[in-house]
């Protein structure tokens, strides 16, 4: 290993531009004769467009153009599409109701865009579009879940009866009913997965700019996408031919799921600026990003578990209800089924598995992937129910799990969910965090706190997760309307420096470091010497962008493929220089050597005489060195581990503290142990915020309680602890790199140990369910009704 | 329209401006000064946060006229000569950025609570002052790391 190569924690080359001031997102991007969009937006949830007056408007001063659905029809844009076709289980293909950029003829969420108003400046847009006069008539709301699937509920859509988008199924019904009868108990449990926001710090924008010259578009977006999106906007909405499109995404303020998705917002950008002829730029604000981000979570499910008289488990059978929203974003159905239901077996052997999902379809924004989609809803249902099992056999609630726990001797392990495990070490995990948390001193620290009038608790989460999806086949048969590959193009300039140009994009994940780590790794050049570009259509193949951790795995072991291609050809032209076979030469340590002498070359003269090609192999060897690579995996990978949650709560207020956090992931072989670290820490956050804090709340009508930070809570530095990583290596056995992914592991195993910690707290009192998240008056509301209880 | 005269980042600047510019509009648009961001609207986010004369404050919650004649420090300002600031170091030796879009925010804040200490804040000290600036990617650990290790480099110790 070099000092920057893989396994140093490298500083971040891209910090500097960021510690600077210096980065560029959307939003500081300003093109020469810049205009401004504002949208006017739903107040209703459901209701029928009436009229829409747009001359105050067009007449305000700076105002350039009032655009609205009859517009979007007129001009014959494509709806948003949706990028996964699930089938329910008669087969029949899920509704997929029609999504236009603008409403027409209905509205169906508060925030669904009514018209588009383009002025000179940000300001004056702003004003005209308080003078767009809209006439509604207001329909009854379908907002919440549980009211939607209600008997005669409101429908969203006619053509989806009980608001119902698809009725999935996987597993084997009549295996797990086998399994139930056979049970010594069962232990049912029923769970809601609360609806969050994801909040990236840099709300959305998008700036599109059309030049009728080259009839050409550029699209700078706030995106993790952007070939994505390039291909949706060809394809699908914008239809233009790809090669008149340019999507850039500059520097992206986190994106964390949110930024995965085609907006209707990046269609019209474009759309408006061919109509009025400059740029136009559209910039949410935080109000705005509440009302049209995609949400993530909100799930309600109840589940069973059947168990032998020993403990083992035997079989589960879940029904869960998933809220799509008014709309189905780009991989909404993906969420609560491939990547959801596939997930229930967790770390754990179970013989028989069984999931109905039913999607439900809300007048509210659409719900899509959030840090972890799907692998967070199985988790928290599977952890909170072998949890409630350990309380209700009298079991230690590690030790259940340890006998439950995939042996390391049966990977590959073939779930009953479709998934198959390459490789993992639960035990050794488990054994990790309970070390580092100090697991044998916690009924001491538990009465040290009753005797200081607080309650103590202990959660546990053992979890796995999958990471990048794939194999495009596989997905491509699920339902995927995409491939799920990735591609890297690797250029060696003549003087040394290297470039490497990857589809996936970085929003903080540190890519530009990690990835310019692999160059150095195996080519021996400076770390200083390599650049990665990401983010823009025009200098990359192509790709698929960054989300489920699929990055390293699979961008990575794109580049990985691009590095064998250019080490194979400079040894070509080692063979030729050295004046040896090829088949002799080898490289290694940033040198081609002949086998077993000292005839070398550097690697820095190879690539100089692929550009010079003065003494070189030139009838059989084209010049220059430059490869790129596609590379389309054989399976998910999959990260697990074991998170431990130490909580202390004042039964005064409710309050719930957490005093300490530790836990081991599996997430394969690491790159850069410094962002691996940083990545956990900040999923570790975000699940944190989900149990105790976030909640995105709908009322009855369908209107955002929860629009602003002043009423949606975030996790602020005072809420949180430090917290101990730790990490046990089993390397994925089919990516050239070992690589797993790491992005969601805290949004993914935390939640649960939270919960499940509170209850353990809380378990003296005699409370014993807890909905996410525990906030304090909730908290303290089971307090007392327990103690009336009692 | 209103004029306005500011010292930035030590230079002396005019803004003409409509009376309601907010004065993170006047940096971000009308002196081009893009690395102060806007990340919410009711100013609980603290991505906005710039020094007027030598304090912090959320530039979103002030209009520029209100600064006319003042002294401002944006993150533009905080490297000297090509030098990261200390506060800038500590936040890339310990990894207390991800995005980099609540950064600048951070780092202003978190100088001033440590120009305002006469020691190295505590940890808890840390989080407190923290409470008005939102970070989504690091969790927290890495910048409370990051700011105790500022506060002891703008000391000129290690």
């Amino acid at each position: 290993m070099t000092t920057t190569g893989i396994g140093a924690s490298v500083r971040r080359k891209e910090d500097r531009r960021f510690l600077l001031g210096k980065g560029q997102y959307t939003d500081d991007l300003v093109l020469a004769d810049q205009t401004y969009a504002m949208f006017v937006r739903s107040p209703h949830a459901a209701a029928v467009i009436t009229a829409i007056d747009t001359a105050a408007a067009l007449a305000a001063p700076d105002v350039l153009a009032v655009l609205t659905g009859a517009d979007v029809a007129a001009d014959g844009l494509g709806g948003i599409p949706c990028g996964w076709l699930v089938k329910s289980k008669d087969g029949s293909n899920m509704v997929e109701p029609p999504h236009p950029a603008l409403a027409q003829g209905k509205v169906r969420h508060v925030g669904d865009p009514v018209a588009m108003v383009i002025a000179t400046s940000k300001a004056a847009a702003k004003a005209a579009a308080g003078l767009v006069d809209v006439d509604y008539d207001v329909l009854p709301a379908a907002a919440r879940l549980d009211d939607a699937v209600a008997d005669g509920a409101p429908r969203v859509w006619d053509e989806a009866p009980g608001n119902v988008c698809f009725d999935w199924h996987i597993g084997d019904p009549a295996l797990t009913d086998a399994a139930f009868a056979q049970a010594a108990r069962v232990i049912e449990i029923d769970v809601t997965n609360n609806r969050v926001a994801p909040n990236a710090m840099e709300p959305r924008a998008a700036n599109g700019h059309y030049e009728t010259a080259t009839d050409h578009y550029t699209l700078y977006t706030t995106s993790q996408n952007p070939h994505l999106t390039r291909l949706l906007l060809g394809a699908f909405t914008l239809k233009v031919s790809e090669h008149k499109l340019r999507v850039v995404a500059p520097d992206v303020g986190g994106g964390f799921g949110s930024k995965i998705f085609h907006y209707a917002e990046e269609l019209l950008v474009l759309w408006a600026s061919r109509r009025v002829g400059r740029p136009v730029k559209w910039t949410s604000d935080r109000s705005e990003a509440f009302l049209t981000d995609a949400h993530g979570r909100d799930h309600h499910s109840v589940a069973k578990l059947a168990v032998d008289a020993s403990g083992k488990f035997l079989g589960l059978r879940v029904h869960t209800y998933a809220n799509m929203g008014a709309y189905l974003s780009t991989f909404a159905p993906a969420v609560p089924t491939y990547l959801y239901a596939t997930l229930l077996s967790g770390p754990y052997d179970f013989p028989a598995i069984y999931a109905e999902v039913k999607a439900i379809f809300t007048n509210t924004v659409a719900v899509d992937a959030y840090r972890g989609a799907g692998r967070p809803e199985a988790s928290y249902l599977l952890e909170r129910l072998v949890d409630k099992a350990a309380r209700e056999l009298g079991r230690d609630p590690v030790e259940l799990r340890r006998q439950n726990l995939i042996q390391p001797d049966q990977f590959p392990y073939q779930t009953q969910v479709a998934l198959q495990y390459d490789i993992g070490d639960y035990q050794a995990t488990l054994d990790l965090a309970l070390a580092a948390i100090d697991h044998a001193g916690f009924p001491a620290r538990r009465a040290e706190a009753a005797a200081r009038g607080k309650l103590r608790g202990l959660g546990i989460s053992t979890y796995i997760e999958a990471c990048g999806i794939a194999p495009s086949a596989l997905v491509g048969a699920l339902g995927a309307r995409a491939g799920l590959y990735e591609a890297a193009n690797v250029r060696v300039h003549p003087t040394g420096g290297v470039t490497v140009f990857t589809g996936t994009h970085s929003h903080g994940q540190g890519h530009e470091t990690t990835f310019a780590q692999l160059i150095c790794e195996r080519l021996g050049v400076s770390i200083d010497n390599v650049e990665v570009v990401h983010g823009d259509t025009d200098r990359i193949p192509f790709g698929m962008g960054t989300y489920g951790s699929r990055s390293l795995a699979v961008g990575g072991s794109a580049i990985v493929k691009a590095l064998d291609k250019i080490v194979d050809k400079g040894k070509k032209i080692a063979a030729h220089l050295l004046e040896a076979n090829v088949a002799d030469v080898e490289f290694k340590d940033g040198q081609y050597r002949v086998v077993g002498t000292d005839r070398v070359k550097a690697f820095g003269e190879v690539a100089f005489a692929a550009y010079v090609p003065h003494n070189y192999p030139i009838e059989t060897v084209e010049p220059g060195l430059e490869e790129s690579a596609f590379y389309d995996p054989k399976n998910f990978t999959f990260p697990g581990g074991t998170h431990l949650v130490e909580v202390e709560i004042d039964p005064e207020t409710g309050v719930v503290e957490v005093v300490d956090v530790a836990i081991a992931d599996d997430v394969g072989v690491i790159v850069n142990p410094m962002i691996v670290d940083g990545q956990a820490h900040g999923g570790l956050a975000q699940g944190i915020g989900q149990a105790l804090l976030e909640e995105a709340v709908y009322d009855a009508e369908g209107q955002l309680l929860t629009g602003s930070y002043m009423s949606y809570c975030m996790p602020r530095a005072a809420d949180l602890p430090n917290f101990k990583v730790g990490n046990h290596v089993t390397a994925c056995t089919h990516n050239p790199l070992g690589v797993k992914g790491v992005g969601e592991v805290g949004a993914i195993g935390c939640p649960p140990a939270v919960i499940n910690a509170v209850l353990d707290a809380l378990a003296p009192v005699g409370v014993t369910d807890m909905s996410m998240p525990a906030t304090p008056e909730k908290v303290w509301r089971a307090i007392q009704a327990a103690k009336k209880g009692a | 329209m209103a004029t306005v005269t500011l010292k930035v980042n030590g230079k002396e600047l005019t803004v003409d401006c409509a009376p309601r510019t907010l004065l993170v509009e006047a940096l971000r648009e009308h002196l081009r000064l893009t690395g102060t961001h806007v990340g919410c609207d009711t100013s609980q986010c603290g991505a906005c946060v710039v020094h007027v004369d030598g304090r912090s404050v959320k530039s979103c919650t002030m209009l520029a006229v209100e600064a006319d004649g003042a002294a401002l420090t944006t993150i533009e300002g905080m490297a000297q000569g090509g030098e990261l600031h200390p506060m800038q170091a500590a936040f890339k030796e310990h990894h207390g950025l991800q995005c980099g879009f609540c950064t600048p925010g951070m780092i202003m804040s978190s100088t001033d609570l440590c120009a305002r200490s006469a020691t190295t804040p505590t940890e808890g000290e840390v989080r407190h002052w923290l409470e008005g600036n939102l970070c989504r990617c690091t969790g927290y650990h890495n910048i409370v790391k990051a700011v105790r290790a500022g506060a002891d480099g703008m000391r000129g110790g290690k």
